[in-house]
């Protein structure tokens, strides 16, 4: 058992995302017709079932055909459509990339694109199911806000939220259990960083499955009398720079947390401001620029030092970095 | 090998694919299922291998496109000596050489890592294309899943194949109807593949995927027409071999419980006899 599993056997209740995701979309769709969802053989795995159900003519389902499934949505959109396009974030990203770019991006076009089961959340199965570059990917393109939710509630939110917003997005799931950690009335904001605890020795930014972990580290580091604030910037792109500068003037060091590579993500993002606006010492963890090996996305993250002990050992060493 | 010994042999590793996947608690078994017949034959009749030396240049070229079955490709692997049989046990397990899908940098015998499904054609294309620009006598095999060849990247290998006049490239569809979720015809049909294939310049020869004596002749060097690229639709059944997998979308990853386990293993051990 992992760490952070420990971690959270007293508070049993934990959550795949997907569940609040898809109860939050047939919510909307119930109110919104417009509302389609466009999926490659991933009804079971994006849990399109109820959807399915309800409204068969509206699951659009094109196969196994990333591609054609990203270019089917921007026509639907086109067509006055709000598509929920619903797949594995590994091929939705990965092989539909230049559609992702032509079709959604450049023609900003008012698609959401849910990348289901992202990160390491198929562990096992390898490297080539892992979505461990999206971050990078997506927020390389312009119009696409990169938003990777902490847990169930922020999930709802989010997907809430993308109804209202015209344009397209790229919503970044998992199916990885995590906890509770906002309250049930959370509003979703775009490009606004939680602050989820206050410290002012260091700054843990972290966003998706890692949040609930930098939260743990944030409480073993106050058992040894380092106040750590811990932000949650579940926005990748558009980044609040705000909060970063805020936690560098005021932390002076920050480590970054996430289930993707250390090239081109959260990290990289954040040290772009920090560079920027007020330089300090940073360390991003992260998966450190390899194929991963075989395990679960526990057991990696894990293996990668975050867990809640290697996320409070990397943040105490940085402190000592400090000017 | 006999067609007779053959089909023992495929038993034996379907057996040995159903003890894994129920160990490791993970495994897409209904197309491992599918498949068995397809490699046993590929790797005891047709192709020329050597476990001793997996990087021959004049090797044959096998590619498992439709890689989530890559737990069966380690058993025959293992089977024909490329890798010990006693890895089979570290299937999915923490820092095993094998996961979910193959890697050739870690597993002999695998030329290309496949799990994005759509690759595996254009790549036996390029191997194709190197036998030819070598004149080698070499011969590349490529597995889809029918589902699979509703990716377009097939079809632009398939394109290319036949303009290159790959008469040394055979793809090998595994015709189960079946994909992840439900039958083909229910999400976008694909049949009738061999009418599809023929009409794009290939050579097509439909057979029963599980009857060894067809496979063995589909897969020969005779049957080959010159300047064409060979496609063998594959009829079989997922689950093949059990009873209650077969031809049921449940089992394309759904791992038995105990009691299913018995029957399995209990129906397979009785087809090797
Ligand atoms: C590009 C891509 N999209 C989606 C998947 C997820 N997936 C894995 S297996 C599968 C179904 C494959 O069906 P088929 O090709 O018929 O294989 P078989 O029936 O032999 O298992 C899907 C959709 C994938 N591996 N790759
Ligand atoms: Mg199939």
């Amino acid at each position: 058992m992992s760490a952070v599993t420990e971690q959270v056997r007293g508070n049993p209740a934990l959550h795949d995302c997907r569940d609040a995701f898809t109860r939050t979309l047939e919510a909307m769709a119930a109110v919104n017709s417009d509302i389609v969802a466009v999926c490659n053989d991933s009804v079971g795995s994006s849990k399109l079932g109820g959807f399915k159900e309800k409204w068969p003519e509206r699951l659009i389902n094109v196969g196994i055909a990333e591609q054609n499934m990203v270019g089917v949505a921007a026509g639907l959109a086109n067509g006055g459509k709000l598509p929920f396009v619903c797949a594995a974030s590994c091929f939705l990203t990965g092989r539909a990339l230049e559609q992702i770019k032509a079709d959604i991006a450049y023609s900003n076009t008012n698609v959401k694109l849910c990348g289901i089961s992202s990160g390491m959340a198929y562990g096992e199965l390898g490297p080539t199911h892992h979505s461990i570059e999206d971050f990078a990917w997506i927020r390389a393109l312009p119009n696409v806000p990169v938003i990777a939710p902490a847990d169930s509630i922020e999930t709802a939110a989010a997907a809430e939220w993308a109804v209202s917003h015209v344009g397209p997005i790229f919503l970044r799931l998992s199916r990885v259990g995590v906890p509770d950690l906002f309250s049930s009335d959370h509003k979703f904001e775009l490009g606004r960083a939680d602050l989820m605890r206050e410290g002012a020795d260091v700054t843990i930014i972290a966003n998706g499955v890692l949040t609930h972990r930098a939260m743990f580290a944030a409480d073993l580091l106050s058992q040894s009398g380092i106040a750590a604030r811990v932000l949650n910037m579940s926005t990748v792109r558009p980044i609040d720079a705000e909060a970063i500068e805020k936690a560098a003037r005021e932390t002076g060091a920050i480590v970054t947390c996430e289930e993707h590579t250390i090239f081109g993500g959260l990290g990289s993002a954040v040290a772009e401001v920090v560079v920027d606006v007020h330089p300090v010492p940073m360390k991003m963890l992260g998966v450190p620029g390899i194929f991963a090996p075989t395990g679960s996305a526990n057991f990696l993250l894990d293996e990668f030092g975050m867990s809640p002990g290697g996320i409070a050992e990397s943040a105490t060493r940085l402190i000592d970095k400090k000017a | 090998m006999y067609p007779e010994e053959l089909a023992i042999l495929a038993n034996r590793i379907r057996r040995r694919d159903l003890q894994a996947v129920f160990e490791a608690g993970a495994g897409h078994i209904g197309g491992e299922m599918s498949v068995a017949d397809i490699l046993t034959a590929l790797y005891f009749h047709t192709m020329s291998v050597d476990p001793e030396n997996p990087l021959d240049p004049n090797r044959d070229r096998l590619v498992l496109s439709k890689g989530h079955t890559a737990c069966i490709l380690y058993v025959t692997l293992a089977e024909k000596g490329f890798i010990a049989k006693r890895d089979v046990a570290t299937f999915l397990k923490p820092y095993s050489a094998l996961n979910g899908h193959p890697n050739r940098v870690k597993v002999p015998g695998v030329e290309t890592n496949t799990g994005p499904l759509g690759h595996g054609l254009p790549v036996g294309v390029g191997m194709a294309k190197a036998a030819k620009l070598d004149a080698a006598a070499w011969r590349t095999f490529v597995i889809t899943g029918d589902g699979e060849m509703q990716e377009g990247s097939n079809w632009e290998a398939i394109m290319a194949a036949a303009q290159f006049k790959l008469d040394n490239l055979t793809l090998i569809i595994d015709h189960n109807r079946l994909q992840q979720g439900a039958r083909l015809a229910e999400t976008i049909n694909m049949s009738p593949l061999s009418k599809r294939l023929e009409a794009f310049g290939w050579a097509v020869e439909e057979i029963d995927g599980h009857d060894m004596e067809q496979l063995c002749s589909a897969l020969s060097p005779e049957t080959v027409t010159l300047d064409r690229p060979k496609c063998i639709v594959a009829h079989t059944n997922k689950g093949s071999g059990i009873s209650f997998m077969s031809d049921r979308v449940e089992w394309h990853h759904k791992v038995p419980d105990a009691e299913q386990y018995r029957q399995a293993a209990r129906e397979l051990g009785e087809a090797s006899n």
